[in-house]
């Protein structure tokens, strides 16, 4: 249902790094909840609208006004590596 | 003591304001019962130290109260069950425990979940399970199983939790207590952490349909931090009916099957007759599309589950491992290291379904099965006033019995989801007790009832009707051993 070779590339897309064990788990446990879930495959839905939200609300709008917000030292207080006042993370390319 | 805890929270807030309890020394009497906690409900225990400052109240007037550990909390830890956010103490309050603050309910401590709600036995904590009060070789049921374990258990007055497609109404079944999942937007989301953000609802775990009531009173309303957010109108005032005359109750014909327990299904069939005793009527009706609830909702929430923890990355907040890396295998380490099992599988699930080729099959697809569910129950809800079936398809099961098959623990939540998909209310009272499969102990099984949207005041008058028919009064530890 779902070969090792998606389940890498999806992994990689998730930003998730599988261990061999793991790999192997997946491709059993994602092929059996898609065989369930490919079930609504079948149906016919043409021309049904989708629901993406239950709540009938559309263009919630507020007053455009400046509000405090977090002051800076709060924010980066959980931060794992704060710097100048700015979150700090690796280099995106290898040394 | 033992007096002061038997009190219910409505009790104990009218004899607060009537002067005839202290409520400090009610307080105190709760936070010596939390703190004698063996069932690993608690995550974090107001001790009146430093760390609970920010959350303090100015004037108890409210019974104290137990909060999942999914709600933001200002200076207090809040890990939604996960090792990514170990040791992180947000920076601001979730409007959910900021309403319950400024209503003069202390926080007595976070309850323990299955991580970022996820689960259905709460067997998928970083932090370990909650054991079933009734039974501690069982599960409480999840994710919010530890709020509904502290109250079943007598560690807490009342709780807070929240549900997706049934985490809330599922637990309170395992555990013998009521719970409720409000209509999608009678309560602000702000500061609950997200799992599937067209779903997660908050929602009350209480002994009693009319403590239920007194919350929800509490919590809903439009917030302007959640724009989905809009508030119950008219508000939501003590149930007081005394029967169910003129009313008619709907079990769905696709639900009435026999594929789940026998003692959960006699319970159920009791609980119909007691409904017409009450002078309540019991009719069919028919919701075709609720079978394919289950495929629909782990397309959906996982779906939403991978785009909104994407953010947690090692930069912003929480854990951060493998810095010494490029920024790709900093972001793989920390993800890795941090999420569990469920989550991973979820996310995964999520991704799959998102990405490129398979998005209409899946997604798509999907919602427009929630389309057809919701239309499900507006038709049946023009002949009835409400739908009717249990909460879950067994009792509380064995810690580990289910964790080696996915499949079968998503099954647990056949007759929670549907109401979620369609954005709901929906209530789980206590109604009988049941032996398990396999035989043991009897165990606490849950009747869910639900009800149009925003219709709450309706739904709660019904559930405290048909509470007091049945006169649920059964507790942990009697003839249990």
């Amino acid at each position: 249902m779902i070969e090792r070779d998606q389940v890498l590339h999806v992994a990689r897309l998730a930003r998730l790094r599988l261990s061999e064990g793991e790999v192997e788990q997946m491709v059993g446990e994602l092929s059996g909840i898609l065989e369930h879930v490919d079930r609504i495959g079948n149906l016919d839905l043409e021309g049904v609208e989708p629901t993406s939200h239950v709540v009938k609300l559309e263009n919630v709008l507020r007053p455009d006004e400046p509000r405090p917000s977090l002051p800076r030292d709060v924010a980066l207080a959980s931060a794992p590596d704060p710097q100048d006042g700015a979150f700090r993370a690796p280099s995106p390319q290898a040394e | 003591m033992t007096d002061l805890l038997a009190l219910t929270a409505l009790e104990a807030h009218e004899a607060m304001v009537a002067g005839d309890l202290a409520a400090d020394e009610y307080t105190a009497a709760w936070k010596e019962a939390a703190a004698g906690d063996e069932l690993n409900a608690y995550l974090w225990r107001d001790e009146g130290g430093e760390e609970g400052r920010a959350i303090a109240v100015e004037r108890d007037c409210i019974a104290p109260i137990a909060v999942k550990d999914i709600f933001t909390t200002e200076g207090v830890p809040t890990t939604a069950g996960s090792r990514i956010l170990e040791g992180y103490r947000p920076p601001y309050t979730s409007t959910a425990v900021r309403k319950l603050l400024e209503a003069g309910a202390p926080i007595l401590g976070k309850t323990n979940m299955d991580e970022f709600a996820m689960g259905s036995s709460n067997e998928n904590s970083a932090y370990g399970p909650v054991l079933n009060p009734w039974d501690r070789g069982r599960v409480p049921g999840g994710s919010s199983g530890g709020s509904a374990a502290v109250v079943a258990g007598g560690l807490a007055p009342w709780a807070i939790g929240t549900d997706t497609g049934g985490s809330i109404r599922q637990p309170a079944a395992f555990c013998g207590i009521v719970g409720l999942k409000p209509t999608y937007g009678a309560i602000s989301r702000y500061g609950m952490i997200a799992f599937a953000s067209s779903l997660d609802q908050c929602g009350p775990l209480t002994r009693t349909v009319s403590d239920a009531a007194l919350l929800l009173g509490i919590l809903q309303g439009h917030d302007p931090c959640d724009s989905t957010s809009v508030g119950i109108e008219g508000g939501v005032s003590l149930p007081d009916r005394e029967d169910l005359s003129g009313l008619r109750f709907g079990v769905p014909a696709e639900l009435r099957g026999d594929d789940y327990d026998s003692g959960v299904r006699a319970v159920f069939e009791q609980t119909l007759k007691r409904i017409e005793d009450l002078g309540g009527e019991i009719a069919e009706v028919s919701l075709p599309s609720s079978e394919h609830g289950i495929s629909a909702y782990y397309v959906i929430a996982p779906a939403e589950a991978s785009s909104n923890l994407a953010r947690y990355d090692g930069v912003r907040y929480g854990m951060r491992a493998g810095g010494d890396g490029d920024l790709l295998q900093m972001y793989e380490t920390t993800r890795s290291e941090g999420f569990g099992p469920e989550v991973k599988r979820r996310i995964m699930l999520g991704t799959y379904a998102l990405s490129s080729g398979y998005y209409e099959a899946y997604y798509g697809q999907a919602q427009k099965v929630r389309t057809r569910i919701a239309e499900d129950f507006t038709g049946a809800f023009a002949g009835v006033d409400f739908v009717v079936t249990p909460t879950a398809p067994s009792v509380a099961f064995g810690l580990g019995e289910k964790t080696d098959d996915p499949l079968s623990m998503y099954l647990n939540d056949f007759f929670t989801v549907p109401m979620s998909l369609a954005g709901i209310p929906a209530i789980s009272i206590p109604a009988g007790l049941a032996e398990p499969e396999g035989g043991g102990p009897q165990l606490p099984v849950g009747f869910q009832i639900a009800a149009p949207a925003f219709a709450e005041q309706k739904l709660l008058d019904a559930a405290y009707a048909l509470e007091q028919g049945i006169g649920f009064d059964a507790k942990p530890g009697d003839g249990n051993g």
